[in-house]
């Protein structure tokens, strides 16, 4: 099964498929542009303010999803010994690392009219501020050890400690007193957000996600080339 | 209607600068990823020149290699 995860395989499909990612991200993103700032009602407490939740709510979800994603194929890339997985996990982070920054911006610029300020040390916001250093850790880390054996566990390592963090995010607003209000979306129990609200929050989230895979793509496909810029020399 | 959107009820600087934020967001890390693409194809191109034919016709038996070659900057 682990010969289709060799880069070789899936590189005729990864270098083809940007373009056409790109094309149905722009699709998808007008259409929740439209949606969000358009024809979404406002909220009664919050008004138009509630629309930052359109770019907020699936940049943190995405962000979260991601680090997740890069720690399993880690460690799953360390106990089988497939480099493919770092070089996944590696081409993840950046998009990773983005979306982490636009959550924090785009909470900030939200917590100014709803809480009266840009920022405080609740729990919710502090442990996302946690997660950004762990991406700019994990990142950094590629830069330093990137010729060296020793990356792939030290990597792996900075993610182990690092999804800690995630559990500690997701449930921060039900443990402590936070400024940061609960989730208003459960996918096992009944969600609090009205569906006029719902629709273009999963739009956004698709056009987010799509964005995600088209970054995803690129870094991939340059770092395949690196490989080969390597193998050229060896040549 | 457009003053309206723009202002949104005194909010419109909040809520614009959020998507302006993300948008500007958006385009800096695409154009980011892609010069290291573009930067990264050129250089492969470029050491792919200086191969001899031997060397060149074994490294384009190559799939990958292949692909590389024909692939534009089309992203």
């Amino acid at each position: 099964m682990f010969k289709y995860f060799e880069p070789n395989k899936i590189f005729a499909a990864t270098s083809k498929a940007p373009k056409y990612v790109l094309l149905l991200f722009i699709i998808i993103l007008s259409i929740g542009l439209t949606e969000a700032l358009i024809l979404s009602p406002e909220d009664y407490k919050q008004s138009h303010a509630v629309r930052i939740m359109y770019v907020h709510v699936p940049a943190a979800w995405i962000t979260l999803g991601i680090f997740s994603a890069i720690t399993f194929l880690s460690i799953f890339g360390f106990i089988f010994k497939i480099r493919n997985c770092f070089l996944i996990s590696k081409s993840l982070a950046p998009s990773g690392l983005v979306f982490n920054l636009i959550a924090l911006v785009t909470g900030s610029i939200w917590g100014k009219p709803t809480w009266g300020t840009w920022w405080a040390w609740d729990a919710r916001i502090t442990s996302m501020l946690v997660l950004f250093f762990f991406y700019i850790i994990y990142l950094v880390a590629w830069r330093i050890y990137e010729k060296n054996d020793k990356v792939f566990k030290i990597t792996t390592i900075i993610t182990i400690f690092g999804i800690v963090n995630i559990p500690v995010i997701k449930y921060s607003v039900d443990w402590w007193n936070t400024l940061h209000q609960p989730a208003s979306i459960n996918i096992f129990s009944e969600s609090s957000i009205h569906i006029s609200m719902l629709f273009p929050l999963l739009i956004m989230t698709a056009a987010f996600a799509l964005f995600s895979l088209l970054i995803f793509l690129m870094k991939y496909n340059t770092e395949l080339i690196k490989i080969k810029n390597k193998g050229l020399d060896r040549l | 209607m457009i003053n309206e959107l723009l202002l949104m009820n005194g909010y419109g600087l909040y809520v614009w600068s959020a998507f302006a934020f993300t948008m500007f967001s958006f385009l800096t890390l695409y154009m980011i990823i892609k010069t290291q693409y573009v930067k990264e194809r050129n250089k492969f191109i470029a050491k792919f020149g200086t191969l001899n034919s031997k060397r060149a016709a074994f490294a384009k038996s190559q799939s990958v290699n292949k692909e590389i070659l024909s692939s534009s900057s089309n992203i």
